[in-house]
């Protein structure tokens, strides 16, 4: 009698466009993957779905990519009885082989011979003077409030940053019949023509964009380009009230609003690929360490692939593509049987995204000299109240020149964000104060909980 | 030849760190030298305790004078290293009622040393800490003890050693220390060289690689302690609390820092791997501290941990450093191998060694800590 061979234990984290292809190929090969997602719904956060009670169509949630995310669940939901899929899931550390989750207080420690992190991305954030007041959001979490809970951040609305999520998020806002007052882009227009060339690798997507900031016009926002953004105005007791910037003519200028949601395209989620010990390296084009891999996902550790935005951020169509190359190599090294061709294929849709997400690197580029320009009273590291001045003043006080060094000192990036908002934007300035290439800077090491843990954890158990 | 002085230390933690500042004050030129960067290891991972209460009563007169001097960081170091006298608990649960005898025999014996402890019932302790638990059965409270930033204290003793004329050397790790005729040399990685006729060492877990050259191995066990933290929460932990039990599981502690958030250490420790200049925290050992910190007071256990660490500690079998001179070559001086409990003394050990090397004698004891007691055969 045949000895029974284990069906390989196959890890998946994250049920956005990478994880949910990831578990389709994964079930298409006769492995039923264990899905950890820390959302309530599958989909991620770009086709992040609505609560169960709520009805609005695909159309209207999704704009042009109702396509898309129909597809998505429609996938995923054909899957749910193939995997096993344990939403509201937290991973929480990586270590000997096993990963550890949290669900509300209940822990588990999950062994694996494959792990595909397809964790995602949030969004890249410049600190601008007054951030901290009630009513700054982010880009991404304007977008949740709206997707998921069909709400506005706010009466009147100000998205200011750079970036195709800046005009994707006010148009839905605009559709959703929210007051956009007006959109602040820190890029020159001009960057944006002459990225086209690689833009133009992907033309649909570029069409999209075309389209939203034609919408935005029509419907009357005022659209600035090649502004920079100084202060958001307003009070601890009634939040946001104004925001100052400074137009690409040079003057300045008031808006009134009650509300901004602000950021600069996004940053892959590395921090579990850092506590499963992946090596990194540093990426000129968007000034970031990032998790090494191969062009299949591979990681530098054996057993672990890396995929989606969470690696690096090549756009949800990437995703889809890469999360399912990422399951097909962990497939192949377990030994399993796989489509080569498929693979081949897949990685040149990659490249194709890849090319594109350069253009869109050139077209809205990362303004890092605005972190060297923040005033010293400027909120930086907003979870532990440290401004601009206060980091500044320990680099000249200790001499300290490195992230995790500036850190232990000024408590930059130790809050319970663990530097995901500040640390880009402390590593500009750290590098610009010492007048040192930024890659010298080094990056904030990832420490487990990757989010908050409850002391409570195990408590039932 | 990279350097010359009258002293050269290996290591720069919290011991060395010190120990060049006060070698300076006794007119001597100091060299330091650190492998990586200054406090990284020990003396900036652990908890922060600055608790005399619990050590060897043989310690005790080392613990004093290191109080004297934390009470004095601020105007010595010209920093802030968040020291705060703000008492330390130490209390024993109900399962274990023998403890309060030993309790009492501890507060008996530091008296003779000047330690004040107060033994108060679990009942008294709950009505001044309603955060403890319903098994805490009594404590022992020492007002004069406290906490400060693990952080910030060895860069801080450093700086100020710097600020007094000693040289540092940060990213130089020594492959190599010999004595050739009267001075010791000592090379660098790098091939630098740095000659001095007095050497300490000063390198933790380290230490056993430099001692084992002048033919004094010890057997030292890098370990990593278990510590956590929580988001900030408003002030209102005033002591440092930590368990009294012959159980290392039960062994935890914890204290509030001005700034809000809770540190949690103890239950269990980690690996740590010198050679490689990392520890981990094994998920597992954070998962029983936190088991263990409900125990002690329940109502942490709304609260979350944003983070985890742990660093490169050196242990002795007996749990007492190796501090003094060397026993094969003169000039050779030890001070190394706290065993997790070296931060509270740590001003105090590099004052004392200041003055062994500076006056070749102290008046505190430090007979346990001889390095004979590992290379003496019986």
């Amino acid at each position: 009698m045949a000895e029974q061979r284990m069906s390989p234990r196959v890890i998946i984290v994250g049920a956005g466009p990478a994880g949910t292809r990831a578990a389709q190929a994964c079930v298409q090969a006769g492995v039923r993957p264990i899905l950890l997602d820390e959302g309530r719904r599958d989909g991620g956060q770009i086709y992040r779905r609505q609560p169960d009670n709520f009805t609005r169509p695909y159309a209207k949630l999704y704009g042009s990519e109702a396509g898309r995310a129909q597809a998505l669940h429609e996938t995923f939901n054909g899957l749910k009885s193939a995997i096993d899929y344990r939403p509201e899931t937290l991973v929480w550390n990586i270590a000997g082989g096993q990963v550890w989750t949290a669900s509300a207080t209940y822990a588990d420690a999950i062994p694996f011979d494959a792990l595909l992190l397809c964790t995602g991305a949030t969004d890249r954030l410049m600190p601008v003077k007054g951030w901290q007041f009630a009513g700054s959001y982010s880009l991404g979490g304007s977008q949740v409030a709206l997707k998921s809970q069909a709400v506005s951040i706010g009466h009147n609305v100000v998205f200011m940053g750079s970036g195709p999520l800046l005009y994707l998020v006010a148009s839905q806002y605009v559709e959703a019949g929210a007051n956009v007052v007006a959109v602040l882009d820190t890029a020159p227009y001009s960057a944006r023509i002459k990225a086209l060339p690689d833009l133009l690798a992907v033309p649909s997507v570029l069409w999209n964009g075309v389209t939203l900031t034609m919408k935005l016009k029509r419907a009357g926002v005022a659209v600035h380009n090649g502004v920079t953004p100084l202060e958001i105005i307003g009070n601890a007791d009634s939040g946001v009230s104004a925001v100052r910037f400074r137009t690409g003519a040079g003057t300045e200028q008031d808006i009134v609003c009650d509300a901004v949601a602000m950021g600069h395209h996004l940053r892959p989620e590395t921090q579990l690929a850092d506590l499963a010990r992946c090596a990194f390296a540093f990426d000129p084009g968007t000034r970031q360490w990032l998790p090494e891999r191969d062009s299949d996902g591979r990681s530098s550790v054996a057993g672990v692939y890396l995929a989606g935005d969470g690696a690096k951020i090549l756009g949800a169509r990437s995703a889809e593509a890469s999360g399912r190359l990422a399951a097909l190599a962990a497939l192949a090294d377990l030994g399993l049987p796989v489509d080569k061709g498929e693979m081949t294929s897949l990685r040149g849709d990659v490249g194709t995204y890849a090319k594109f997400a350069r253009g869109l690197a050139k077209a809205f580029p990362w303004p890092s000299h605005q972190a060297s320009q923040l005033p010293d009273d400027a909120i930086l590291c907003r979870c532990e109240g440290v401004t601009a001045g206060d980091l500044r003043g320990i680099m000249r006080q200790t001499g300290a020149k490195e992230a995790n060094r500036a850190k232990a000192f000024s408590r930059v990036g130790m809050g319970r964000c663990q530097g995901r908002y500040c640390g880009l934007a402390a590593a500009e300035l750290i590098a610009a104060e010492a007048d040192i290439p930024i890659e010298q800077v080094g990056r904030l090491r990832g420490q487990a909980p990757v989010k908050p843990l409850t002391i409570a954890i195990g408590d039932d158990q | 030849m990279s350097g010359a002085s009258d002293v050269i230390i290996v290591g720069g933690g919290l011991m060395g760190s010190s120990a060049a500042l006060f070698l300076r004050g006794h007119g001597l030129s100091v060299t330091l030298l650190e492998t990586d960067l200054i406090g990284r290891q020990a003396s900036g991972t652990n908890f922060g305790n600055v608790r005399r209460q619990g050590r060897p009563i043989h310690q005790l007169p080392l613990a004093n004078r290191a109080i004297a001097i934390w009470r004095k960081s601020r105007e010595l170091l010209g920093a802030d290293v968040e020291y705060l006298q703000s008492g330390h608990i130490r209390v024993c649960y109900r399962d274990r009622p023998e403890l309060v005898g030993s309790m009492e025999d501890y507060a008996a014996n530091a008296r003779m040393e000047g330690l004040d402890l107060e033994l108060v019932s679990g009942n008294v302790l709950r009505d001044k800490f309603p955060f403890f638990g319903p098994d805490v059965l009594a404590g022992s409270y020492s007002p004069t003890d406290g906490h400060a930033n693990p952080r910030l204290a060895a860069p801080a003793f450093a700086r100020a050693a710097a600020r007094l004329g000693a040289v540092i050397h940060e990213n130089t790790q020594i492959v190599d220390a010999q004595k050739v005729g009267e001075d010791f040399i000592v090379t660098a990685a790098d091939g630098r060289t740095f000659r001095a006729p007095i050497l300490l060492v000063t390198a933790g877990a380290w230490g056993n690689a430099l001692s084992s050259q002048f033919g004094e191995p010890v057997p030292i066990v890098p370990k990593g302690p278990t510590m956590s933290v929580t988001e900030p929460v408003p002030y209102a932990i005033l002591p440092t609390v930590g368990v009294m039990t012959p159980l290392e599981q039960e062994t935890v502690y914890f204290r509030q820092v001005a700034r809000g958030n809770i540190v949690l250490g103890g239950s269990t420790r980690g690996p740590s791997f010198p050679d490689q200049y990392r520890a981990y925290v094994e998920p597992q050992n954070t998962v029983s501290q936190l088991k263990h910190i409900r125990r002690l007071a329940p109502s942490l256990g709304r609260l979350n941990i944003i983070r985890v660490w742990s660093g490169i500690e050196g242990y002795m079998p007996d749990s007492q450093p190796v501090m003094g001179p060397s026993a094969t070559t003169s000039g050779l001086y030890y001070a190394f191998g706290f065993s997790g409990s070296g931060f509270q003394i740590g001003p105090g050990v590099g004052e004392t060694m200041a003055e062994i090397i500076a006056k070749g004698a102290t008046d505190i004891p430090t007979e346990p800590y001889r390095v004979e007691r590992f290379t003496t055969q019986a």
